[in-house]
């Protein structure tokens, strides 16, 4: 009796998964597989913070037909990134190119990761500088110590 | 490290510093989005009039200083918007139409209904327009020059605050002495 009542969730999971592209046929698995990844790539400028995949809205319907119809025109997937980049801004684009005023986006992962890592390395010195200490000063001087902190 | 020392406050300038940073975020309306087209001429097309048999094109557009607001009668806020382009329309602010998405006989039973502030209407009844315009929703108003360029887009309804504060300056800096 699970096991069917898990056959019957599995079904339904799958069958869901196909609802949003199964109105759109692609000659060759290629380009649906493309369709695919440029619906997550591109955001829809209406319903904010979805991808054209997950949005229901008119705006992203009229989006996700054109991206259709490009990539059956034989458009390459920059191009047509391009194309709605050129109407909507680098907003629509969850991978937006780096210029100065998208590089913090790039940069700040690294300067946070960067600080991270000189921080943990400052504190297992400090760590170990104590260590140190309490070997050559005895228990004593390490409860000195941390009755200075 | 010592309980005094300067590095202390760190973590407080930090905070301070990313409490500034999100407070300024707060105030910002995240549907305002920047218009890639702004500097750009009209895309081309070539679609029905609402009102009329001819044929409309980015060449419709040309010649004065207009407003081009998108609309249709799906669109709530269209409604709280169409009295304030009356009152522009009455002032002499040429405002061309995009009927957008809309079936054709509302729309003109609408404009019979509640008035008629356009001086032409355009039917993009598929989006198409719209899409190369990047309008993702009604209404929308677009401040076009007499050359046929976008010069501002404005996204969501056309009241009088925002027509102070967002047109005015760029019709004033461009013809002086007149409003439009």
């Amino acid at each position: 009796m699970t096991r069917m009542l898990r056959i019957v969730f599995l079904l339904g999971i799958s069958l869901s998964a196909m609802a949003a592209t199964d109105i759109y046929q692609f000659e060759t698995p290629e380009q649906e597989q493309r369709f695919r990844v440029l619906l997550d790539e591109l955001r829809c400028p209406k319903c904010q913070n979805q991808s054209l995949a997950d949005s229901d809205a008119g705006i992203a319907q009229d989006m996700r037909a054109r991206v259709e119809i490009m990539i059956k025109e034989g458009k390459s997937n920059d191009e047509i990134v391009d194309y709605f980049v050129a109407r909507y801004g680098n907003f629509v684009s969850y991978r937006p190119p780096v210029t100065p005023t998208t590089s913090i986006l790039w940069l700040a992962p690294l300067l946070l990761l960067g600080s991270g890592a000189v921080i943990i390395v400052l504190l297992l010195r400090r760590a170990s500088a104590r260590v140190d200490d309490s070997d050559e000063g005895g228990e004593e001087s390490d409860m000195n110590q941390r009755g200075d902190r | 490290m010592k309980a005094n020392s300067p590095w202390v406050f760190l973590p407080l300038v930090g905070f301070v510093l990313l409490a500034v940073l999100l407070a300024s975020g707060l105030g910002r309306d995240p549907q305002e989005l920047p218009s890639a087209l702004v500097g750009k001429p009209v895309p081309s097309f070539s679609l029905p009039s609402l009102m009329t048999d001819e044929t409309l094109t980015q060449d419709s557009l040309k010649g004065r200083w207009q407003l081009l607001n998108v609309w249709a009668t799906w669109c709530p806020t269209c409604y709280i918007e169409h009295p304030f382009l009356l009152e522009l329309a009455a002032r002499g602010v040429a405002i061309a139409g995009l009927n957008y998405k809309d079936e054709s006989d509302p729309a003109r039973q609408y404009l019979a209904e509640h008035g008629n502030p356009f001086t032409h209407v355009i039917v993009d009844a598929d989006g198409q327009l719209g899409l190369d315009l990047g309008v993702y929703g009604a209404p929308e108003t677009f401040l076009i020059n007499p050359d046929g360029e976008i010069v501002l887009r404005h996204a969501g309804d056309l009241n009088a605050r925002v027509w102070k504060e967002k047109f005015v300056p760029l019709l004033e800096q461009n013809q002086p002495g007149g409003e439009a």
